[in-house]
């Protein structure tokens, strides 16, 4: 239940304890000039079924864990276990001192500030281990929620990162399915270049990071594959300033927001389309910008995200806790999305 | 001998389905369109019996060129939705073919083309239009004025009013007519947006500026470019509801 390194702990601080507390029993009773044999011996029998009281208590909370803090219970815990020690102590040193006429004497008289001390240490470890065993409790119940909240942080990542999928691949399926008829050789690159996409989107992580040029690479599988789908209307142009290509970036990024503007341009207009993708740093951030072309008459991106990007906000969100990193503007007849990827120093 | 066109935005997809129509002799390709816009043209201009159809393609859907006509043919539907989206239009249409699909699943829907009795896909397809709720964006209105398609942005639409077998759709620059049913606006439009205030008018409720009672227990509202919509009790109480009166 408690780690190694909690168990030590509370054992080596019994064991100061014990030491601190027969060093001080025996000084007082060196103090009231009684023999060695009875200032040790008092001492450490005392102290040590103190410390088996002690013990007894660490094992009781330790199993049985109060869940509110009953003042009463302790109390009454500790009075009869106080009770209890000094019955058996008190037994053991009359037993063990029998001759010692002045020694009895004053065990006898000292019996209630023995128990009123005995009550005090065991309340105090009492309280003490409930505090410890309630903290442990925390921290594992804590540890679980992180858990369960990582989890479902990339089960949710994963989930949004799923959603565009299937209607390019069955699209680009039927593409292929064409293509077997009329230019094989084409077809069978399209069945490489598609395996090579969902590959990519099969193995990575969610939250793993790759570098630009990776990305790129991953991102030009796409769009070649788009390419053979929409043919000469759809074109592209990438540029990436130098310098740029080892910066890092949440693997898979960039397709989804590629794909989101290739729908937004060639649903919006009925000629040619063409995709630029900017690539530069400024700052400690690399930025990326995706542009395509739509017809402000017909189509109003929405304020803040244009559809389709919630989800990639969301995304964005979820790896850099940070809302401000997408961002979409239309100019004239084009829309532009900007993505902005904080790069660790 | 039927007269058959292949509307996809796709040329691949569309040599697709001409190739499998090569087994079918008896259906002849008349044109083959990239949108809707020469969909259109071309239903006009031939008067098909069949149209093989996509549904997402540059600028208007192909429901929404569908719309546009004013006697659609039979119609089979050949797209990338995923099936339960497509489902909710199951009855009305001819078929519909989820890509990618094989020249056998492709021969059964032609087979069932050609088992039908003509008329009634047609009227099949006309019911579609009318009753199904269909996939896509319920963000514009796409009309015709004219030869001329015009796609109207929800917002911009200030209010609806039946007129017969049509509804006008008024805007700022005058009002369109659309075959269409005012039950069908009520619920294809946004419901935070427009309210049905009475059985003949959809109001656009960011147009509202005020709302005066109106004869007994009726209230008219007043829009800002000074429209007057009459609201019925009914629709007094959704209106209050909305605007959070």
């Amino acid at each position: 239940m408690a780690s190694p390194l909690s168990a030590k702990r509370i054992i080596a601080s019994l064991i100061i304890g014990w030491v601190v507390l027969v060093c001080a029993q025996a000084l007082i009773l060196y103090d009231l000039k009684f023999p060695i044999s009875i200032v040790l011996g008092d001492s450490l029998l005392s102290i040590t079924m103190l410390l088996l009281a002690s013990l007894l208590v660490l094992n009781i909370t330790r199993y049985y864990l109060p869940t509110s803090y009953q003042y009463i219970g302790i109390i009454a815990s500790s009075s009869v276990l106080s009770l209890l020690w000094l019955l058996i102590s008190n037994t053991c040193l009359k037993i063990l001192f029998e001759e010692q006429t002045a020694y009895l004497g004053f065990l006898h008289n000292s019996l209630v500030i023995r128990y009123a001390f005995a009550f005090l240490v065991l309340t105090i470890v009492t309280i003490a281990s409930i505090l410890w065993y309630n903290w442990l409790e925390r921290k594992k119940e804590f540890k679980r929620k992180a858990d369960v909240e990582a989890l479902s942080r990339e089960a949710e990542l994963f989930k949004l990162r799923q959603q565009l999928q299937p209607h390019f691949l069955f699209n680009s399926l039927n593409s292929i399915n064409a293509l077997i008829g009329l230019d094989p050789q084409l077809a069978r690159k399209m069945v490489q270049q598609l395996s090579d996409f969902l590959r990519g989107t099969l193995k990575k992580e969610e939250s793993q990071m790759v570098t630009l040029e990776e990305e790129i690479g991953y991102l030009n599988l796409y769009l070649e594959i788009e390419k053979v789908r929409f043919g000469n209307r759809l074109q592209t142009k990438i540029d990436i300033s130098e310098g740029c290509k080892p910066a890092l970036l949440p693997t898979l990024l960039l397709q989804p927001i590629v794909e989101n503007a290739i729908k937004f341009g060639l649903y919006d207009t009925t000629g040619q389309t063409l995709i630029t993708i900017d690539c530069r740093s400024e700052g400690n951030e690399l930025i990326i910008s995706v542009k395509n072309p739509f017809d402000p008459e017909t189509s109003m991106p929405k304020k803040g995200t244009g559809f389709g990007l919630s989800s990639i906000k969301r995304r964005l969100y979820l790896l850099f806790a940070r809302n401000d990193l997408l961002s979409t503007a239309a100019h004239d007849t084009i829309f532009e999305t900007t993505v902005k990827i904080p790069q660790q120093v | 001998m039927s007269k058959v066109i292949i509307i996809d935005d796709e040329f691949l997809a569309r040599s697709m389905v001409k190739e499998y129509l090569k087994k079918h002799p008896q259906l002849e390709v008349v044109a083959e369109c990239g949108d809707g816009f020469e969909g259109l043209k071309a239903i006009q201009e031939h008067q098909p019996d069949l149209i093989f159809l996509d549904i997402q393609m540059p600028k208007i859907s192909g429901f929404e060129m569908l719309e546009l006509v004013e006697n659609p043919p039979a119609v089979i539907f050949a797209t990338a939705f995923d099936e339960y989206a497509i489902k909710a239009f199951e009855a009305h249409a001819i078929d519909y073919l989820l890509k990618p699909f094989d020249q056998e699943r492709f021969d059964k829907a032609v087979s069932k083309f050609l088992a039908s009795n003509l008329p009634v896909a047609a009227e099949h397809t006309k019911e579609l239009l009318n009753d199904a709720q269909l996939p896509g964006s319920n963000n514009r209105i796409v009309v015709k004025n004219g030869s001329k398609i015009k796609i109207i942005p929800v917002q911009e639409v200030l209010y609806l009013e039946a007129a017969d077998d049509f509804v006008k759709i008024f805007t700022k620059e005058g009002y369109y007519l659309k075959n269409k049913t005012m039950s069908f606006f009520e619920s294809f439009l946004p419901a935070d947006m427009f309210v049905r205030s009475h059985r003949s008018f959809i109001v656009n409720i960011q147009e509202i500026t005020r709302i005066d009672p109106y004869e007994k227990d009726g209230h008219v509202a007043i829009l800002k470019n000074g429209a007057k919509i009459n609201v019925s009790r009914n629709g007094y109480g959704k209106l209050k509801g909305v605007l959070g009166l």
